[in-house]
């Protein structure tokens, strides 16, 4: 009896959810399908049956040169994000590990600085960046994305490692690790799969940042937001092969994204609900 | 060899003085147990002892080398954690190695003393296993490997079974005990358990509120507390303290007596009360008996006494088991 | 001794993070300071001179400036509401058991992973757009006109947009806090009699106070600055109908080349987020303590 009203209940709660979900997911899915329509099905009326061509994708980089953009995106995500690790892992093992009375203060106004909006600070870079002959550089983006994601990796590393119980750490010292040993062998294998989440919900961060790198950009390190931001009116360019620039653009950071999910809801709640 | 001597040794955490000034003698090959209530400071010196903590003054030989700014690993001290502290990254079996890794001990010497230990500790089968896959009194036995592969002059255990349940810590205990009579190196076992101190030791040191309350053998303690603390702390249940003058007692202000030296009757005895609880054990019956113009009274009887609640009992001190105090909770001999 | 050393090298570890950071923040912020109070226009960056207090009021009398100011808000409560509420409604629809929950978990936490040009792009041209928009072929199939969303409702367009790309995002979290309620107490509930409705008032809500409480700051945050869904759908218009305070100050100095008035509005957009910033702070902060 309560089993046959449980597996009901199930059912209903499947299918209400199968519902939303594909709601919520139809833009996506939709765009993927219209991406290998023709540009004559694309825009004839919703169908959901595409004929299954991957020419939209040929044209899009035969016309627009897409490979470019989307290797500026790749380079500075994963180069801001490295850069961000290289400066930020030291800063949170030495929160985690030796705090000190002003530690809480140093990590809440490293939160604060994310909160400026970064529009009010436009202007000093913009001049900065054309001044010292940054903009729609490579180099000059990658260290913005640095800066403003910084505070955020730090905060995100500093949880994973506060959790590294000490008795471990005071274990390897019985043990006779030295302060390298104990580096070495214990603290860095435990702290690797923090330090890889904290990259990975990075990359993505960095990857879908639309402020900064599509005003301090214009051809030469246009990253895929700029890149497809320039569509906005889509001349030359039709829903087909917008789709499938958009697909490409999106694809691999969702992926990424579906691994990250976890960390995701720790990392942007600066580890406040886990 | 483990001889360890402490000398007035002192420890502060800022303005809060943890443990005033202790001294105390451990002597090779014994099992001594820390044990006192929550924040008595009992891990506070052993860690102490094992070079965690610095001290604030005060002096630690171990075999009469003074070793007070020495680092932990030096000190040839191995530890036993609350939370077996075993890294868990690494296999069984590297968990085990890793001080005689840290020693750059010869792989060859590693293997077998490896094996050896796991063999002793019943953990062969699971040498290639992480800790994550194993039961708790597994990951203890692992914490123990770890420890007596370096062969140190004396192993440390902070509480280490207060995470295993009850019948698990039964085992452990007795595995402890036995280790230490195979290995026959000096144990500092640090505890809130008097059950695990009074099984276990061959010396406890009753702490409270940083200050050793008493040194000796679990039956000196027993049947010769020095005070009323020591006197509350170790037997269970609970000794009871009634006011002499209430006793009929002139040279004392309080006496005590333990639930299990205390007689039964129906007809007639010092006290009269009425049972309140009876907890009936079978092998033992613990009554719970609200004496007339005194209080609660806890009594052990022997087997199974039919008793229940509400009825009319009559209690007495058996003679010569009476514990005497002053006015300060001192003992009076 | 080792324990001063210690401190020592902790506080050489920690210098680059907050050296960068601090020059990042404190330079490019009193630059935008000076700027506010100069007449600095890019088209004549010669002749630069002291404006008082006359950027701030030409920003303040500014009927765009109140236009932008209610558009920021109307985003950001407008999100916030549909975000929460929907939110909870998922994240309690996703706590029930089901067939498949894990690729519908992905199905809806995708949208957070579509960076805002694309996700603007999609929204204009393959579902609201009047012509091919499947919103529009709905209608048709209907036997209603289409609508012109861009035109007819601008900021509601973006509300939409901006809400579907933080709903994830606000469902995650409060799945994630729902997933965290003691399953004992919801049964001991269960045992006194409460219904579903008041477990849910009694129970499930006060526990996903804090969660929410973290959503709405965080998402504040993010929402004060929305910038590219607007440059890409809308740029702002009609008119200002759809220009908040970000995009304002952007059109002042990049389309108007006026340094000081950008900056003043600058100075005001930074205040605003430091109302906000303040209560977040509190917030997280607590859970520092733990």
């Amino acid at each position: 009896m309560a089993r046959a009203v449980s597996s009901r209940r199930k059912l209903a709660a499947t299918v209400a959810a199968w519902a939303v979900a594909l709601v919520i997911f139809f833009p996506i899915l939709y765009t993927v399908i219209t991406s290998i329509k023709t540009e004559g099905e694309a825009i004839s009326g919703f169908s959901l049956i595409p004929s299954f061509t991957l020419e939209n994708y040929f044209t899009v980089q035969s016309q627009k040169d897409y490979f470019k953009p989307f290797m500026n995106s790749v380079v500075l995500a994963v180069g801001s994000t490295l850069l961000a690790l290289v400066i930020a892992v030291p800063a949170a093992w030495a929160m985690a590990f030796s705090p000190t009375k002003r530690t809480k203060d140093i990590l809440m106004w490293m939160l604060s600085t994310k909160m400026m909006p970064a529009v009010a600070v436009l202007v000093p870079f913009y001049l900065m960046f054309r001044d010292f002959g940054l903009l729609d550089t490579r180099i000059g983006l990658t260290v913005m994305l640095t800066m403003i994601n910084l505070p955020i990796v730090v905060w995100m590393l500093y949880t994973y490692f506060r959790e590294i119980p000490g008795e471990i750490l005071e274990a390897a010292r019985m043990d006779g690790a030295s302060l390298w040993g104990e580096i070495v062998y214990v603290l860095t294998p435990m702290a690797v799969p923090g330090i890889a989440s904290t990259m990975l919900l990075n990359i993505i961060l960095a990857w879908n940042e639309a402020f900064w790198t599509i005003r301090l950009t214009t051809t030469n390190a246009a990253p895929l937001t700029a890149f497809i931001a320039s569509f906005s009116s889509p001349q030359g360019l039709f829903w087909a092969k917008l789709s499938a620039a958009s697909t490409m653009a999106i694809a691999p950071i969702l992926i990424m994204g579906w691994f990250s999910q976890k960390q995701l809801v720790r990392g942007l709640t600066f580890g406040a609900v886990k | 060899m483990g001889k360890i001597i402490l000398k007035n040794v002192t420890k502060s955490f800022g303005a809060t003085t943890v443990i005033p000034d202790i001294n105390l003698t451990i002597d090779d090959g014994e099992f001594v147990v820390f044990v006192g209530p929550s924040g008595c400071g009992k891990s506070t010196l052993l860690r102490l002892i094992a070079g965690l903590e610095d001290t604030s003054s005060g002096v630690i030989e171990i075999d009469g080398r003074d070793v007070t700014a020495e680092a932990p690993a030096k000190r040839g001290l191995a530890m036993v954690f609350q939370s077996y502290a075993l890294y868990p990254h690494m296999s069984v079996r590297n968990n085990i190695a890793f001080p005689l890794k840290m020693a750059k001990t010869d792989p060859a010497i590693i293997e077998k003393k490896v094996t050896d230990a796991a063999r002793i500790l019943n953990l062969t089968a699971y040498l290639d296993r992480r800790p994550g896959q194993l039961s708790g009194g597994q990951r203890q036995r692992v914490a123990i490997g770890r420890a007596i592969v370096r062969e140190p002059s004396a192993f440390l255990f902070d509480e280490p079974l207060s995470n295993l349940d009850a019948a698990l810590r039964g085992t452990m205990r007795l595995e402890i005990s036995e280790l230490h009579q195979t290995l026959k190196t000096t144990m500092i076992y640090v505890t809130h358990d008097q059950v695990e101190a009074m099984t276990m030791a061959d010396k406890i040191v009753v702490l409270n509120a940083g200050r050793i309350e008493q040194v000796g053998s679990p039956l000196d303690l027993y049947n010769k507390p020095d005070n009323l603390f020591v006197a509350g702390f170790i037997g269970s249940p609970r000794m009871n303290f009634i006011p002499a003058a209430k006793a009929g007692i002139s040279d004392a202000h309080t006496v005590g007596i333990r639930p299990e030296h205390i007689r039964i009757s129906g007809e007639a005895g010092t006290f009269r009360g009425t049972v309140g609880v009876a907890e009936h054990l079978g092998a033992d019956t613990f009554l719970h008996v609200n004496v007339d113009g005194i209080g609660t009274m806890t009594v052990r009887a022997g087997g199974e006494v039919p008793v229940s609640h509400g009825d009319t009992v009559y209690l007495t001190p058996e003679a010569g088991r009476l514990h005497r105090f002053n006015d300060k909770g001192v003992a009076i001999r | 001794m080792s324990t001063r050393n210690t401190q020592g090298l902790a506080r050489a570890m920690m210098a680059p993070s907050v050296v960068l950071l601090l020059i990042w923040m404190i330079v490019p912020l009193a630059m935008t300071l000076w700027f506010s109070f100069q007449n600095y226009n890019l088209l004549n960056p010669a002749n630069v001179s002291f404006a008082g207090l006359f950027n701030y009021q030409y920003f303040y009398t500014d009927p765009a400036f109140f236009q932008s100011v209610w558009n920021t808000l109307v985003i950001v409560v407008g999100v916030l509401l549909i975000t929460l509420i929907g939110g909870t409604a998922i994240a309690l629809l996703l706590d029930q058991p089901m067939f498949g929950q894990g690729i519908v978990r992905i199905m809806i936490i995708s949208p957070f992973f579509v960076m805002p040009p694309v996700a603007a792009l999609i929204w204009k041209n393959m579902i609201m757009h009047p012509e091919y928009g499947v919103l529009a072929d709905i209608n048709r199939s209907l036997g209603f006109q289409p609508v012109d969303w861009f035109a007819q409702y601008p900021l509601l367009s973006i509300v939409i947009i901006v809400a579907w790309q933080w709903l994830p995002f606000a469902t995650l979290i409060l799945l994630t806090a729902l997933q965290s309620l003691d399953g004992e107490q919801k049964e001991a509930a269960e045992m006194d009699g409460a219904g579903f409705v008041s477990r849910f008032i009694y129970l499930t809500l006060p526990h996903l106070a804090r969660a929410m409480t973290v959503v709405i700051l965080i998402q504040t945050i993010f929402l004060l600055g929305v910038y590219a869904e607007i440059l890409v759908t809308t740029n702002g218009g009609p008119g200002y109908a759809s220009t908040n305070l970000a995009f304002l100050i952007y059109r002042t100095a990049l389309l108007g080349y006026d340094v000081g008035g950008a900056s003043a509005g600058g100075i005001i957009a930074v205040i605003l987020a430091n109302i906000v910033a303040i209560f977040l702070m509190r917030a997280v902060g607590k859970n520092l303590d733990r």
